[in-house]
C-alpha cells in the first residue's frame, strides 16, 4: 500500500492527518468553553492556519493533544478521543460527548494529498465547527459557570461509549478518503441527561475523593476555560434563552441547578502562582473551587474591573450555601468573590469570606440603584438594595456599565423590569408546559395575566379603571368640617388638662432636669 | 355508462372509478378531483387536476434536468423566526461552500487565505449557528433574506381569515458561468441548488411560542446535520480555475473571503395552490365566518 504513495506525500498526509487531529481538538475544547468564539477572515495567507482555517490554538489543549497521541497517529484500532463531561458543585459527574477521530481501511488510491485531501480535511473541520454548536452538550456548555463546569479529556485507544448511558445517539461529522485509510470524525453524545446517583457507594460525607483520585482527575480532566479566556467569559451575560426553558427541555433534574450563571470555571490548574497552590497538588477541591470561584478571572482582569462580578442568580442553589461554607475551609488561601449566592445570608457569607480586592462584590451588593415601580402603583419610586432584587437584574447596577458595553446580551436596564414578570411566568408555563416530570421548587406557577386585564371577577378595563380611579375621595382627616368640629372640642377641655398639668408640675421639672 | 362521463367511458389510465362510476382515460381528468377510491392520482388532491405539477416541476427534478445536485429543506416557523432560520442554514451551507481569498503567483500556484468563524445566537429561536466572518458577506445575505421575509407574511395575513398558513422557499443556487460567444451572453449553469421550503404558522399566545421556540431550535439543529451530511459525501465540485478563470467559478468581490458564484432567489407559494377543491373550500369557510 505505501509503495503507491510516494514519500513526500506520505510524509505531507502525516503531516495533515497530524494537525487536523490537533485542530479537531482545539474545535471541540473551544466550542465547550461556554462563550461565543469569534475569528477573523484574513485574505492575505499567513502561512500558520492550517486548512485556511482560523482557529486559535490554546497551548494547554495542545500540549494536551500531544501528550495523548505521544507521538501517534490515529490508525485502525488507534482513535483519537475526546471526551466533555459536565461536574456538578456537589460532586456529581456526567459523560455528555465522545468526538472520536478514527481510521479506517479503507483506502484510496487515487485521490491527491497535497490538494484534494486537504481541501477535504478543511471542508471537514467546517463541518466540525457548525456540529458542535448543534449537539446538547453546547447549550449546556454556554451556562456552565458556579453550578457545573464542564470538563474534557483527551484519549487516545479504543473508544469507550460506556460512560454515556443508554440511549446515547452519534452524528457523523464526515469522512476523509486518504491512501492510507479513510479518516472519519463522529460524536456519540447523551440523551439522558437525568443524574445518576454517582453518589452511591462513593462516601457521602466527604467532598472530595481520596488524593489518588483527585490526582488522576486532575491531570487528565480540565475545565474548559483556560486563564486567557476567561476575561472574555467574565464579561459574557446571560445567555439570551431563559434557562430554566432549556433544562425543562434537557430533563436535567433538580438539584439545586440554577441554569442563570453565565461563568465557565477558571483553569486554576494551570495558575498555581495565583492559587499559591502547586499544580501538582491539586486535587479535586481546585476544581470545585474552579467551579465556585469567579475571583480566578477576576485575577487576571485586575483590580479596576471589580464590576465584573457574575449575576447573582435568581434561582438560588439549594446546595450553594452548604458548598461555600465546606469550600472554605480547605481553600482558605483562595481569593473568593460574591459570585455565586443570590439570598441575603449568602451574601455575608461570601462578604466574610472575601478579602482584598473582593472587597468590591461586598461594595457591589450593597449598591442601591432606583428602580421604577410598575404604572399605576401608588407608591413613590423606591430605593431598593441589590439584596432585595430579583438577582438576574442586579447586574445592572451603575457599576456594572462598563462591562455591558462589552457585552452584546446584556439588555438596557429597563426592559428587564418589563420582562421579569413575563419571564418569570414563561418559566414556570414552559417548565410545567414542556417537560412532565420534572419540579422546580424555585419556580413558582404564576397565571399571565396582564395588568388590568379582563378577568371574570372584576371585569374591568383599563379605562374604566383610570376614570374610577382618577378622582379618589377626600380623606377625612383633611375635610375642614371635621377639623373645626375637633378644634371646638379641643378648646373646651383645655382648662382641664391645664389643671391636671399644673398638679404634675414638680415631675415635669424633674424630667427637665434629667435631660440637662 | 354513468352520470357525468358523457359517454367516453372507455377505460380509463388512472383506473379511477370516481363519483361518475366510470373509470378514467387520461390522468387527472376524471374529475373526482382525486378522491375516486381507484385514483392513481389520488393524493394530494390538486395534483388530480394539474398531473404535470407532480414531481416534474419541483426543485429536485429542475436540478435533474440541470444535472445538478439539489437538495430540499423543509422549516415550519414563526414569522418573527423567519429570518433567523433563513440565515442559519443560508450561512451554514456557505460556510462550507466559501474559501479564503486566492492569490494567484507565477506558474499557475496560488496560495489560499483564512477563512475566520464566528458564533452567532438567535434571538427569537434557541439556536446558535456558525458563520464566516465576513460582514460583506452577512449584510449581502441578509439583505436577500429581508426581502424574502414580508411576502410570507402577506399571503398569511391574506389567509388568516381562513386559518391557514402562508408558504414561500428561498434558493440558494450554486452555479459555474460558462462564456459564450458573442453576440450571446455568459451562461449559468447551476451545479448545487439549495431549496428551503419555509412554512409560516402563526401562534395565539406567549406560551406557544415559547414552544416554538424551543422546536424550531432542535429542527434547525437537525437540519444543519443534513447539510453536514451532504457536504461531507464529496460529490462535484468545480474545478479549481486558473486565474482567468476564477471568476467564472468563485465570487471574488468579497475582500475577506472567496464563495463560490451563488444566487438567491425566492418564491412565495400558497400551499393550497389553485386547485378547484380549496378554492372552494375557501369559499365555502369565508361565507360561513361572515
Amino acid at each position: 500500500m505505501d509503495t503507491d504513495l510516494s514519500s513526500q506525500d506520505r510524509k505531507d498526509l502525516d503531516k495533515f492527518i497530524k494537525f487536523f487531529a490537533l485542530k479537531t481538538v482545539q474545535v471541540i475544547v473551544q466550542a465547550r468553553l461556554g462563550e461565543k468564539i469569534c475569528t477573523r477572515s484574513s485574505s492575505s495567507p499567513t502561512g500558520s492556519d492550517w486548512f485556511n482555517l482560523a482557529i486559535k490554538d490554546i497551548p494547554e489543549v495542545t500540549h494536551e493533544a500531544k501528550k495523548a497521541l505521544a507521538g501517534q497517529l490515529p490508525a485502525v484500532g488507534r482513535s483519537m478521543c475526546v471526551e466533555i463531561s459536565l461536574k456538578t458543585s456537589e460532586g456529581d459527574s456526567m459523560e455528555l460527548e465522545i468526538w472520536c477521530l478514527e481510521m479506517n481501511e479503507k483506502c484510496d488510491k487515487e485521490i491527491k494529498v497535497s490538494y484534494t485531501v486537504y481541501n477535504r480535511l478543511s471542508l471537514l473541520l467546517k463541518s466540525l465547527l457548525a456540529i458542535t454548536r448543534v449537539t446538547p452538550a453546547y447549550r449546556l456548555s454556554r451556562k456552565q459557570g458556579h453550578e457545573y463546569v464542564i470538563l474534557y479529556r483527551i484519549y487516545f485507544g479504543e473508544v469507550q461509549l460506556s460512560g454515556l448511558g443508554e440511549g446515547f445517539q452519534t452524528v457523523r461529522v464526515g469522512t476523509v478518503g486518504t491512501p492510507v485509510g479513510t479518516i472519519t470524525l463522529s460524536c456519540a453524545y447523551r440523551i439522558n441527561l437525568a443524574f445518576m446517583s454517582t453518589r452511591a457507594g462513593e462516601d457521602n460525607g466527604a467532598v472530595y475523593p481520596s488524593v489518588e483520585d483527585s490526582q488522576e482527575v486532575c491531570t487528565t480532566s480540565f475545565s474548559t476555560s483556560p486563564p486567557s479566556q476567561c476575561v472574555f467569559t467574565v464579561t459574557k451575560a446571560h445567555f439570551q434563552t431563559p434557562p430554566p426553558v432549556v433544562t425543562d427541555t434537557l430533563k436535567v433534574p433538580v438539584m439545586g441547578l440554577a441554569f442563570s450563571h453565565q461563568l465557565s470555571s477558571s483553569r486554576l490548574s494551570y495558575q498555581p502562582a495565583a492559587l499559591g497552590v502547586g499544580s501538582a497538588d491539586m486535587g479535586y477541591p481546585v476544581l470545585f473551587a474552579g467551579g465556585l470561584n469567579a475571583a480566578h478571572p477576576h485575577q487576571l482582569i485586575g483590580p479596576g474591573k471589580e464590576g465584573g462580578v457574575p449575576p447573582v442568580p435568581s434561582q438560588p442553589a439549594h446546595g450553594t450555601q452548604a458548598d461555600q461554607e465546606r469550600m472554605c475551609t480547605p481553600l482558605d488561601g483562595v481569593h473568593y468573590s460574591a459570585a455565586t449566592p443570590s439570598s441575603s445570608e449568602d451574601t455575608e457569607t461570601v462578604s466574610n469570606s472575601s478579602e482584598g480586592k473582593c472587597g468590591s462584590p461586598h461594595d457591589l451588593l450593597e449598591t442601591i440603584f432606583i428602580r421604577k415601580v410598575g404604572a399605576f402603583v401608588n407608591k413613590p419610586i423606591n430605593q431598593v438594595t441589590m439584596a432585595n432584587l430579583d438577582i438576574p437584574f442586579a447586574m445592572f447596577a451603575p457599576k456594572n456599565v462598563e462591562l455591558e458595553d462589552n457585552d452584546p446580551m446584556v439588555n438596557p436596564p429597563d426592559s428587564p423590569e418589563t420582562e421579569s414578570p413575563l419571564q418569570g411566568s414563561l418559566h414556570s408555563e414552559g417548565s410545567s408546559g414542556s417537560s412532565a416530570g420534572n419540579t422546580h421548587d424555585d419556580f413558582v406557577m404564576i397565571d399571565f395575566k396582564p395588568a388590568f386585564s379582563k378577568d371574570d371577577i372584576l371585569p374591568m378595563d383599563l379605562g374604566t379603571f383610570y376614570r374610577e380611579f382618577q378622582n379618589p375621595p377626600q380623606l377625612s382627616s383633611l375635610s375642614i368640617d371635621i377639623g373645626a368640629q375637633s378644634m371646638a372640642e379641643d378648646l373646651d377641655s383645655l382648662p382641664e388638662k391645664l389643671a391636671v398639668h399644673e398638679k404634675n408640675v414638680k415631675e415635669f421639672d424633674a424630667f427637665v432636669e434629667t435631660l440637662q | 355508462m354513468g352520470g357525468g362521463c358523457w359517454g367516453q367511458s372507455s377505460p380509463w389510465a388512472c383506473g379511477c372509478e370516481g363519483p361518475y362510476g366510470c373509470e378514467v382515460a387520461e390522468a387527472g381528468a376524471c374529475g373526482c378531483w382525486g378522491l375516486g377510491a381507484r385514483c392513481v392520482m389520488r393524493t394530494p388532491p390538486h395534483e388530480a387536476l394539474h398531473p404535470h405539477s407532480s414531481t416534474s416541476s419541483g426543485p429536485r427534478s429542475r436540478a435533474a434536468a440541470m444535472n445538478c445536485r439539489a437538495e430540499v429543506l423543509e422549516v415550519s416557523v414563526e414569522g418573527r423566526q423567519v429570518e433567523e432560520a433563513m440565515l442559519a442554514v443560508l450561512h451554514t451551507v456557505l460556510l462550507h461552500r466559501s474559501t479564503g481569498k486566492f492569490h494567484y503567483k507565477k506558474e499557475g500556484t496560488y496560495s489560499i487565505g483564512t477563512v475566520g468563524t464566528q458564533d452567532v445566537d438567535c434571538d427569537f429561536i434557541d439556536f446558535a449557528y456558525v458563520r464566516v466572518s465576513s460582514e460583506e458577506l452577512d449584510r449581502a445575505l441578509r439583505k436577500a433574506v429581508g426581502e424574502f421575509k414580508p411576502p410570507p407574511c402577506r399571503p398569511q395575513d391574506a389567509l388568516r381569515s381562513s386559518g391557514s398558513d402562508g408558504m414561500g422557499q428561498i434558493s440558494l443556487e450554486f452555479y459555474q458561468k460558462k462564456k459564450s460567444r458573442w453576440p450571446f451572453s455568459d451562461e449559468c449553469i447551476p451545479w448545487e441548488l439549495w431549496t428551503i421550503k419555509v412554512n409560516v404558522v402563526n401562534l395565539a399566545n406567549e406560551q406557544e411560542r415559547q414552544i416554538c421556540r424551543e422546536k424550531v431550535g432542535e429542527k434547525l439543529c437537525e437540519k444543519i446535520i443534513n447539510i453536514v451530511e451532504v457536504m461531507n459525501r464529496h460529490e462535484y465540485l468545480p474545478k479549481m480555475p486558473t486565474q482567468s478563470e476564477v471568476d467564472n467559478v468563485f465570487d471574488t468581490s468579497l475582500k475577506d473571503v472567496q464563495p463560490y458564484l451563488y444566487k438567491i432567489s425566492y418564491q412565495i407559494t400558497d400551499t393550497l395552490g389553485t386547485s378547484v377543491t380549496t378554492t372552494m373550500r375557501r369559499l365555502i369557510k369565508d361565507t360561513l365566518a361572515l
